[in-house]
C-alpha cells in the first residue's frame, strides 16, 4: 500500500546521514554552530576593546605629540589627579545616578501596571508606546528636545501660560543644576537623559515583574502585611535583577554618551565628550583611551555593590 | 459556638460569568469544612472571598460576626494555604515561616521562637536554613501550612492543598491535617474538586455547581441521600435515571439515583424480587478495581447503568453478556430538579 511505504523510515541520503552524525555528537554539533559567531564576538567586540584599553597604556609625548608606544601608567595617573579631569568623572557619575534613580522611580509603577494590571490588549499597547520611541532617529530626538526646552521654546510658553513661569525660574535659579534656560542647564540636561534611557528601565523592569506569581503577593497580603511591606519584603527583591539589568543601562548610557551634554545643558564636559574630543580634535588616544576605561570601571563597582546587596540572589 | 464565616446573598460577577451566584452560607467554629465541586463552580471564587482577596459585587461577608466585606486581606484574621504554596523564593524556610510576625512587628528573638516552634508542628524543625527551592512537594506544603498557621487565624483556609503530591502523600496529609485541625480547634475551610477529600476529611461539605452551592450537608447525608441530580452524579458517581425509563420504573416522572454498589447484575433470565427494580441491558465494559469490579452497562433503552460488586461476589459476565440489573425501591432516592433552597 502506497500508505505504508511513504510511513517507512528512510533510511539512506548524505543529508539524512549527516544529520544523523551531528545527533550523535551533540558536542561537534554546538561547536559547529558556536565558532563562527565566536570568532566574530572574540574578534569585534572583545579584541576592539581590548585594543583600546592596551593604548591606555600608553602616553603622549609632550612636545610632538605622537604616542610613544611604551607601557606606562602615566595617562591614568593623569585621568585620576588632575582637578579638570576628576570634575568631569564627577559630573558624569553624579548625574549618571540621578538619572538612574528618576528612571528607576518613573519607570516602577508604568513596569507594575504594565506587568500586573494591563489587559493583554494594553500591555501590548504599553509595549509598543514604550519602543516606539527607540525606533526613531536619536539625534532627531535630542534635537527637537533642545527646541521645547529653549528658552522661547514650547516648554517655557505652556508653563507661562498656565502661570507657572515663576516655578520654572526659581528651578533655573538652584545653584548647579540651574541656568539660563532649561535647555542650557544641567536640569535640562537631566530631563532629556531620562527621557531617552526611560525604556531601557522599563522592559527589563517590566520583565522581571511578570515573573513575581501573583499568589505571593496575596501570601503577603493574607499573612497580614501592608501594600507598602508587599512591595519592600516580596516585589523589591523579587526585581531586584531586573531593577539591576536596567540600572545598568541608564548608568552606563549616562556614562557614555556625548551627544545630548553637547546639544542639550551646561558647558561642563562629561566623559563622553572628553573620549570624543581627545580621540578626534585632540588626537591624544592614550588620554581617550585611559577616559573610556572609566565608566567600565564604575560600572563594575557598581555590579560588585548590586551584588553584595543581594540584588541577584534571586536569579 | 457563633459562626465564624457568613455569606449573605454573595454574588461575584466576571463580565457574563456569575461565578458565585447569590451564595448564602455559615460556617461554625472549630469547623472541618470542604467546598466541592468541579473546577469553574465556584468553589474557589468563595475561598477568595472569605480571604478578601476579591470584593463581593453584592452581599454581605461577614467574619465572627463582624462585617469584611471591605476590608483587605491584611485585616482580616484569616490565612491561607495556596494551591501552588506561594512561598517567598528570596527568603528561607525559617524567613517564610516567620513572616507573618515580621510584618506585625513581633521582636525578632521571639519571631524566631515561634517559627522554630510552627517548624516543629510540621516536623520540618531541621529545614529552616533551606530555601523553598531546595524542598520537595510535601515538604513546602508543610512549610506553607506553617506559615499561614503561626498568626494564630481563627479560620484556615486550604485551596486544593493536596491536588499536586502523590497518593501515598496525599493521604498521609489527610490524616495529618484532620489531626491538626481537632488539635487546633481552629475552623479549616478545604476547597477541593475530589469527592473521597471531602468525603473523608470535613464535617461538612457544600457541593458547588455553576456558582451556587447544590447541596451542603454531612458527607454521609451527602452520600446516601443527594438532593438533586448533580450531587448524585458529583459525589460518588451514582446512576440518574430520568424522564421516560423514570416512569417505567417507578410509575413518577421524578428523577432518582440508585448508588452502583446497591444495583445488583443478575443472568438476563433470572428474576429479582417483585418488590425490586429491574431492566435489561448488556454489559459494555467490566473494569476490575481489585476488591470490586464495575460493570458498565448499556439498557435496552439506550441509557448507561454502572454497577459495583466485590469482585468475586458474583458470576463474570464479559464484555456483550446480557444481564438483568435489579435494586430494590428502597435504595432510589428521588432527586429535586432544581436545587434545594438552602
Amino acid at each position: 500500500m502506497s500508505v505504508a511505504t511513504s510511513l517507512a523510515l528512510p533510511t539512506s541520503g548524505a543529508l539524512r546521514k549527516s544529520a544523523t552524525f551531528l545527533y550523535r555528537r551533540p558536542g561537534f554539533y554546538l561547536a559547529l554552530l558556536l565558532i563562527p559567531p565566536l570568532l566574530w564576538f572574540g574578534t569585534v567586540y572583545l579584541g576592539s576593546l581590548l585594543a583600546l584599553l592596551a593604548n591606555s597604556f600608553y602616553a603622549i609625548d609632550e612636545f610632538t605629540a605622537k604616542i610613544v608606544y611604551q607601557p606606562t601608567l602615566a595617562t591614568f595617573k593623569q585621568v585620576v589627579t588632575q582637578p579638570a579631569h576628576i570634575d568631569i568623572i564627577v559630573r558624569t557619575l553624579s548625574m549618571a545616578v540621578a538619572v538612574t534613580i528618576a528612571c528607576a522611580c518613573i519607570a516602577m509603577p508604568i513596569a507594575n501596571y504594565m506587568a500586573r494590571y494591563a489587559s493583554p490588549r494594553t500591555k501590548a499597547f504599553f509595549y509598543v508606546g514604550v519602543m516606539l520611541p527607540m525606533w526613531t532617529s536619536y539625534l532627531v530626538k535630542v534635537y527637537a528636545w533642545r527646541l521645547i526646552l529653549a528658552k522661547q521654546g514650547i516648554l517655557s510658553w505652556l508653563l507661562d501660560a498656565v502661570g507657572l513661569e515663576t516655578a520654572l525660574d526659581a528651578l533655573l535659579r538652584l545653584p548647579a543644576v540651574g541656568g539660563p534656560s532649561l535647555s542650557s542647564s544641567y536640569l535640562g540636561m537631566f530631563i532629556v537623559f531620562v527621557y531617552m534611557w526611560l525604556p531601557y528601565m522599563i522592559l527589563p523592569l517590566a520583565a522581571s515583574l511578570e515573573r513575581v506569581p501573583a499568589s505571593l503577593l496575596q501570601a503577603s497580603a493574607d499573612l497580614g502585611a501592608r501594600p507598602r511591606q508587599t512591595f519592600r519584603n516580596v516585589v523589591l527583591p523579587l526585581v531586584l535583577p531586573g531593577l539591576a539589568a536596567g540600572s545598568v543601562f541608564t548608568f552606563s548610557l549616562t556614562l557614555g554618551d556625548y551627544i545630548i551634554p553637547s546639544v542639550v545643558g551646561a558647558p561642563g564636559y562629561f566623559i563622553g565628550m572628553m573620549v570624543y574630543q581627545q580621540q578626534g580634535t585632540a588626537g591624544n588616544i592614550p588620554l581617550a583611551a585611559a577616559f573610556s576605561v572609566v565608566p567600565i570601571v564604575l560600572i563594575m563597582i557598581y555590579l560588585s555593590l548590586a551584588k553584595r546587596a543581594g540584588a541577584f540572589d534571586a536569579l | 459556638m457563633s459562626s465564624a464565616i457568613q455569606f449573605r446573598d454573595v454574588s461575584r460577577i466576571y463580565g457574563a460569568v456569575r461565578a458565585v451566584d447569590a451564595v448564602s452560607l455559615e460556617i461554625a467554629g472549630g469547623e472541618f469544612f470542604a467546598m466541592l465541586g468541579p473546577s469553574g463552580s465556584g468553589k474557589t471564587t468563595c475561598l477568595r472571598l472569605i480571604a478578601g482577596f476579591e470584593s463581593p459585587d453584592s452581599g454581605t461577608v461577614l467574619l465572627d460576626g463582624r462585617d469584611v466585606t471591605a476590608s483587605p486581606p491584611y485585616e482580616r484574621d484569616v490565612n491561607t494555604v495556596f494551591q501552588d504554596y506561594a512561598l517567598f523564593p528570596h527568603m528561607s524556610v525559617l524567613e517564610n515561616v516567620s513572616y507573618g510576625l515580621r510584618v506585625r512587628g513581633v521582636p525578632r528573638p521571639e519571631q524566631r521562637r515561634l517559627a522554630l516552634e510552627m517548624l516543629e508542628l510540621v516536623k520540618l524543625s531541621d529545614l529552616g536554613e533551606r530555601r523553598p527551592s531546595q524542598l520537595s512537594g510535601g515538604q513546602r506544603q508543610r512549610v506553607s501550612l506553617a506559615r499561614a498557621l503561626i498568626n494564630q487565624p481563627r479560620v484556615l483556609l486550604l485551596d486544593e492543598p493536596l491536588g499536586a503530591l502523590d497518593l501515598k502523600l496525599r493521604e498521609e496529609m489527610q490524616v495529618e491535617l484532620r489531626n491538626l485541625q481537632r488539635r487546633l480547634g481552629i475552623t479549616f475551610v478545604f476547597v477541593t474538586h475530589d469527592q473521597g477529600e471531602a468525603l473523608s476529611m470535613a464535617d461538612r461539605v457544600a457541593v458547588f455547581n455553576h456558582g451556587r452551592i447544590e447541596q451542603l450537608d454531612t458527607p454521609r447525608a451527602l452520600y446516601a441521600r443527594p438532593a438533586t441530580a448533580f450531587v448524585a452524579r458529583f459525589v460518588g458517581g451514582a446512576n440518574v435515571v430520568e424522564g421516560a425509563l423514570a416512569h417505567r420504573l417507578s410509575g413518577r416522572s421524578q428523577a432518582f439515583a440508585v448508588r452502583a454498589e446497591n444495583v445488583q447484575v443478575l443472568e438476563a433470565a433470572s428474576v429479582p424480587p417483585a418488590d425490586a427494580m429491574r431492566c435489561s441491558g448488556s454489559v459494555l465494559d467490566v473494569q476490575y478495581h481489585g476488591a470490586t469490579s464495575r460493570w458498565l452497562v448499556k439498557l435496552e433503552s439506550g441509557e448507561m447503568f454502572a454497577a459495583s460488586a466485590e469482585a468475586n461476589s458474583v458470576a463474570t459476565f464479559g464484555a456483550g453478556a446480557p444481564v438483568t440489573l435489579a435494586w430494590s425501591r428502597s435504595d432510589a432516592v428521588p432527586l429535586a430538579s432544581e436545587p434545594v433552597a438552602q
